[in-house]
């Protein structure tokens, strides 16, 4: 019966593990409102984060947006509602394309570049030095990575959404030879502020703060080996991805009513 | 502190450009900016709306002159419909309110049939003539119906 | 003292003797650097007390720890510098937190490397810095606020023996200059006995202290062996 003690085993390190997070975000938070602010370091992650992201973001929107618009075209004109196209790829990406395709390209892009930042400065005792000099790590390297992620997703997830729109746009104005007019009027008559752009935003910043402290953490966290920085990583963009995807549920869920 | 100004004025742009898609999204597409500057309301009466939204378009002649603002019942528990023109319009007191659909099976919207009288339309009145939504089921309902009596009277006559 | 499961020592005990320059020495796996960590609050022992200039550091919150380490310096083995900041930057760090005028941290800093002997290395970034460089600009940062304690570790692993030299030099001359109590660690016998005041040695069953001359010629045989055999000195 040696697996129900590894279950049990693995069970309570998971919680373990947990409870760690847990204290991490707590000191984490407490940390962006004590001084001082580190304004230079938050711009800087703020460049690494949202400018670095920027081209896969914007590229992938296009091209998510082009096949919503191909598969939507395809669908709708079964039904002779191809003048709704707009609608269809507005509302899936705003509602959940937009903030949770960008969510997971920048656990994978932006978030593993941070669990591997931190984890080597671990490894490297850059951490341990700055507790020597009476600087806390969390403040001075987590802290301006964390609140840059949570600043940038939002914006990041806008830029998806709008690249998708007209990537649809592309496709079926351009290609399937739909009215413009149409598309944009549909798009706009049925999106409403509240429950879909809103909604929209709040996702996102939630996925930004859970990447951010996700990747801070692991990267704080990792063993002081190679190894373990790549492991790391890896685990930030594993938990980081089934995380938004398992938040993304109840947001949707809560949202929705 | 290392100065990296390619690098702030690149967050500048990036910053500038999220904000601006967020603006986007927010405003032309899920309409938080009110009406259209100097535009003006009028409403209609309708028994029968049948899934017209808020936001839906207004149209003249296949043009689009306004939205659907807001949707409620009057003390009659009819439909009353308040539009939201561009100020550019000029609606004769006779206008007619219909309520259509986009194709078969599309969203609902209002198209307006201009009428001949000299006097407009000021901000806030009311439309004095309106057409009902059509509501498919009904319509079906009915043929159903209808053929159904039919039957039964040949059935009668043969007897 | 353990980590997890696995004991690095037991029942330890010394003193340092202020302003002067003591060495730990002891095979690898000895437990030398889990001293020093001990002594910056870094690891907590399983059992027993620190005591750093009067306050016990196993008993302190790590609010309270930040106010003790004021009073320390550490000089790291791979230096610990912050990769992507500047010398001058990294140097400056310490003081800029403490809210320090530019002014006067331009000057600090510039004393202190000097007095490792470094000239024009402000805008270079520790990735372009030698070996011998890095231990140096590390040291200069260890002592940037004039601390009570230094704490160095392994100062002269990965150099050739003329730089080994060199810092021991600097390591001494620091030591003139500012009158600080100085902790090294290191497995490299011959530079320890040439530097040392007091020494600590880690054997694997005990801890020995004592003066150097004393301990290499007294009668107790392990620890002459230890202090005079040449394996010692390849130990890391």
């Amino acid at each position: 019966m040696r697996w129900v003690q590894d279950l049990g085993a693995t069970a309570l390190r998971f919680v373990d593990d947990l409870g760690r997070f847990g204290l991490f975000t707590a000191q984490l938070v407490r940390a962006l409102v004590l001084p001082p602010p580190r304004v230079r370091a938050f711009v800087d992650e703020l460049y690494k984060l949202g400018v670095l992201s920027f081209v896969i973001i914007t590229v992938c929107g296009l091209a998510v947006g082009m096949v919503l618009g191909l598969q939507g075209y395809n669908t709708l004109a079964r039904f002779g509602a191809t003048n709704s196209l707009g609608a269809v790829v507005g509302l899936s990406l705003l509602r959940e394309l937009g903030p949770v395709l960008t969510a997971l390209l920048a656990t994978g892009r932006a978030g593993s570049a941070t669990t591997a930042e931190i984890g080597t400065m671990v490894a490297t005792e850059q951490l341990d030095g700055l507790r020597m000099m009476s600087i806390d790590p969390v403040h001075f390297v987590a802290m301006p990575r964390a609140a840059a992620m949570v600043a940038v997703m939002p914006l990041l997830a806008a830029l998806f959404t709008t690249m998708g729109i007209f990537g649809g746009y592309l496709i079926g104005v351009g290609l399937m030879g739909l009215d413009g007019g149409a598309y944009l009027s549909s798009l706009e008559s049925s999106v409403d502020f509240r429950d879909d752009v809103l909604g929209s935003f709040v996702k996102a910043l939630v996925f930004g703060a859970l990447t951010g402290l996700i990747a801070t953490y692991r990267g704080y966290t990792s063993a002081p080996t190679s190894a373990g920085v790549s492991a790391a990583t890896t685990s930030t963009v594993v938990v980081g991805s089934v995380t938004i995807l398992l938040v993304d549920y109840v947001i949707t869920a809560l949202w929705g009513v | 502190m290392t100065r990296a100004p390619l690098r702030d004025f690149l967050v500048g742009c990036f910053l500038l450009l999220g904000i601006a898609a967020m603006a986007y999204l927010s405003m032309r597409v899920g309409g938080l900016a009110g009406g259209p500057p100097g535009g003006f309301t009028v409403f209609a009466t309708f028994d029968e709306i049948g899934g017209l939204k808020p936001r839906a378009p207004v149209v003249v002649s296949g043009v689009k002159v306004g939205q659907v603002k807001t949707i409620g019942l009057d003390k009659t528990y009819r439909a009353r419909v308040e539009f939201d023109l561009m100020p550019t319009v000029a609606l004769p007191v006779d206008t007619t309110a219909s309520i259509v659909t986009s194709g078969v099976l599309g969203d609902r919207y209002v198209q307006l049939q201009l009428g001949g009288d000299p006097e407009t339309l000021k901000n806030g009145e009311d439309l004095t003539f309106t057409e009902s939504a059509v509501i498919l089921e009904r319509l079906i309902g009915k043929f159903v119906h209808n053929v159904g009596v039919d039957k039964g009277a040949k059935g009668e006559e043969k007897d | 003292m353990a980590f997890g499961s696995r004991p690095v020592f037991r029942d330890l005990s010394c003193r340092f003797p202020k302003g002067r320059v003591s060495c730990i020495l002891g095979g690898s796996g000895s437990g030398k650097s889990t001293m020093l960590k001990l002594i910056g609050g870094l690891v907590r022992p399983t059992a027993g007390r620190v005591l750093v200039d009067g306050d016990d550091v196993t008993a302190l919150s790590e609010r309270d720890l930040y106010r003790v380490r004021r009073k320390l310096g550490m000089m790291f083995q791979g230096g610990a510098l912050l990769d992507s900041m500047t010398v001058f930057d990294n140097l400056a760090l310490p003081l800029r937190e403490r809210g320090e005028p530019e002014s006067r941290i331009a000057d600090e800093v510039h004393d202190r490397l000097a007095a490792v002997g470094l000239q024009d290395v402000d805008p270079l970034l520790p990735g372009q810095l030698s070996g011998g460089m890095v231990k140096r600009v590390a040291l200069a940062r260890a002592i940037i606020q004039r601390p009570v304690i230094l704490l160095v570790d392994e100062p002269f692993s990965g150099l050739d023996p003329i730089s080994t030299r060199r810092i021991e030099g600097v390591l001494l001359d620091v030591n003139q200059k500012f009158g600080m109590t100085m902790l090294v660690i290191s497995h490299d016998v011959p530079s320890t006995l040439r530097m040392a005041n007091w020494l600590v040695l880690l054997l694997p069953e005990r801890a020995v202290e004592g003066e150097p001359r004393a301990l290499a010629t007294g009668r107790d045989a392990e620890v002459v062996e230890f202090l005079t055999s040449s394996e010692a000195t390849s130990a890391a």
